[in-house]
């Protein structure tokens, strides 16, 4: 270290070290171990643990479930990315104007934000009932008889339960997307009305460039929150019908409760550099771009 | 033209918030009132058995441990954020000045958590080889491990738009890093610090996955307990005494955001558009 006060790093390398020590052990670590333990047939029947080469990949290739859980994850995760933004953006744009009603609207649509995943599961599988208020409602305004199964469709149950998580987020979505348009400047937009541009194309041209941001932030808050759903689906679907709403972490939370560890770790490890090949480029993509703007 | 169209738009909201917002928490609410009989199909009437709100309450309060379980979640919130603002900002300052190819490799590893889920199954296995399972402790660093990625990627944006020369005034007056950190970083930082701990304590507050990997069992939080009664064979179809908890868990972030509802918007917001 130089003896010159200039010449000294101003922010020295030590001040990295709480966070890369917790992140190493709690977060690194594990994902060693899981590269580890993929290769082997740990579970909870036998005390020993050996190593099996490449036969859990080979089995879960076999028997469909990686490929089934790993598009359902993908689907998930692009719907909700897809749908939170919209409904965020959606509303931020009818609610922009600052009016009583629009900021009472505000606070309503931001509470589900602050309530339990859990619990908005429970209340959509309460809602959705074959014999629920949702198909009750939908009988009396269309004058049939519904009974619709939303949660026990296997084609179109995962699509109600990424708008179930949309529900559940959009509130924030919106207030971001709200932010993000107050710093468009007054002038800008009266300059485009001057020029005669219509409606459609100041929104396009001047309001999504100054976006930017704000898409970044939902997207990349939407693909956090998607890898890592659990709640929704547990509580409404558990996974079903036919596994076909097992996103990865009701899938580990099964395989656990099986005792078969090394299946679990396999497909976890799986999935996670599928998803991390996909929403890494996303995310670099998405920064690059705010840059050039 | 212009008045009709003034009144469509309040028009139009009032009746979204009624039928996106309001029919499902009107579920929760009349629900929680019923008889169990009267919930077994729930529906958006109000109780033909008559109103059990005190009832359904008390039963769910003390079946669902509902004292113990708000203690449990606020022991391990306050301290996981404290930590997770604390050391990612640390990180972050260091991370957001700093050039290199070598710590750009750091800074990718340190916000790969955003995308990449943690390996839970094996960080059981840790967590009892550390004797951390099921404990406080563990679960607290738990969250931390998880959270920090989220807090780096986001606070070292922010550092980036801070113009050096602050720092530099207090360098040349002969501060050091630790000084300089805590009096003129640190209070910088308010707006995306804000966002983080927000975003990070919804997350946390509200998670149910890792807390029943690392204590489930042993110890009690908001979510872990309405796991518990919702999965209770007893409980099966018990939607009252469901939804009475969900009711109960749900009411401190309310009163919270009630109370503190201009600052909390304006502290999300502040630093996630920049």
């Amino acid at each position: 270290m130089s003896v010159e006060k200039t010449q000294r790093p101003a922010q020295p390398l030590t001040f990295l070290v709480p966070a890369l020590a917790i992140m190493l052990v709690f977060f690194l670590v594990p994902s060693i171990y899981n590269l580890v333990y993929a290769f082997t047939d740990w579970s909870s029947f036998k005390s020993s643990i050996n190593f099996v080469g490449t036969r859990n990949f080979a089995n879960v290739l076999q028997n469909g479930v990686l490929l089934g859980d790993l598009k359902v994850n993908v689907i998930y995760a692009v719907l909700v990315a897809i749908f939170q933004n919209l409904f965020g953006l959606g509303l931020a744009l009818l609610l922009e104007r600052d009016t009583r009603i629009n900021r009472f609207a505000r606070t309503m649509i931001f509470v589900p934000v602050l309530m339990s995943a859990l619990a908005v599961g429970y209340i959509f599988q309460a809602l959705l009932k074959p014999v629920g208020p949702v198909n009750a409602l939908l009988s009396f305004v269309t004058g049939q008889d519904i009974g619709y199964a939303w949660l026990n469709d296997p084609d179109r149950t995962l699509l109600w339960l990424t708008l179930i998580h949309s529900w559940k987020w959009m509130g924030l979505a919106m207030l971001i997307y709200l932010a993000g348009l107050k710093t468009i400047s007054a002038d800008v937009l009266e300059a485009a009305r001057i020029d005669g541009v219509n409606r459609w194309q100041a929104f396009l041209h001047v309001k999504v460039p100054y976006l930017a941001p704000a898409v970044t932030f939902n997207v990349a808050t939407a693909l956090l929150g998607s890898m890592n759903s659990f709640d929704i689906a547990q509580a409404t679907t558990g996974g079903g019908p036919g596994q076909t709403t097992e996103i990865l972490n009701i899938f580990i939370y099964r395989t656990f409760g099986q005792g078969l560890f090394a299946q679990a770790t396999t497909m976890s490890l799986v999935l996670v550099l599928v998803i991390s090949l996909m929403a890494f480029p996303t995310i670099i993509l998405l920064r690059r771009r705010e840059r050039v703007l | 033209m212009r008045t009709g169209r003034s009144l469509i738009q309040p028009v139009a909201v009032l009746l979204l918030v009624a039928v996106v917002i309001g029919i499902p928490l009107w579920l929760v609410v009349v629900t929680s009132a019923k008889s169990q009989g009267d919930a077994l199909d729930p529906s958006l009437a109000l109780p033909t058995d008559g109103w059990h709100f005190a009832q359904n309450y008390a039963r769910a309060f003390t079946e669902g441990r509902v004292i113990r379980a708000f203690l449990g979640s606020v022991s391990i919130v306050v301290p996981a954020a404290v930590l997770v603002l604390l050391f990612g900002s640390m990180a972050s300052w260091v991370l957001a000045r700093r050039t290199g190819a070598w710590l750009a490799a750091v800074y990718a590893v340190a916000i790969s958590g955003i995308v990449i889920p943690p390996a839970v199954i094996t960080l059981v296995l840790l967590l009892r080889q550390l004797r951390l399972a099921g404990t406080l402790s563990g679960m607290v660093l738990v969250y931390v491990g998880i959270y920090l990625s989220t807090a780096i990627f986001f606070i070292t944006g922010f550092i980036r738009t801070i113009p050096h020369e602050v720092e530099e005034a207090a360098r040349v007056d002969g501060a050091g890093p630790v000084r300089t950190f805590f009096t003129i970083i640190l209070p910088l930082l308010r707006p995306v610090l804000a966002t983080a701990t927000i975003l990070i304590c919804l997350y946390i507050w509200n998670d149910v996955f890792f807390a029943f990997f690392v204590i489930g069992g042993r110890m009690d939080t908001l979510p872990l307990n309405l796991f518990q009664v919702a999965s209770a064979g007893v409980y099966l179809n018990n939607w009252n005494l469901i939804f009475a908890y969900v009711v109960q868990m749900s009411l401190p972030l309310l009163v919270l955001f009630a109370v503190a509802q201009r600052r909390i918007i304006s502290g999300i917001t502040g630093g996630a558009v920049k």
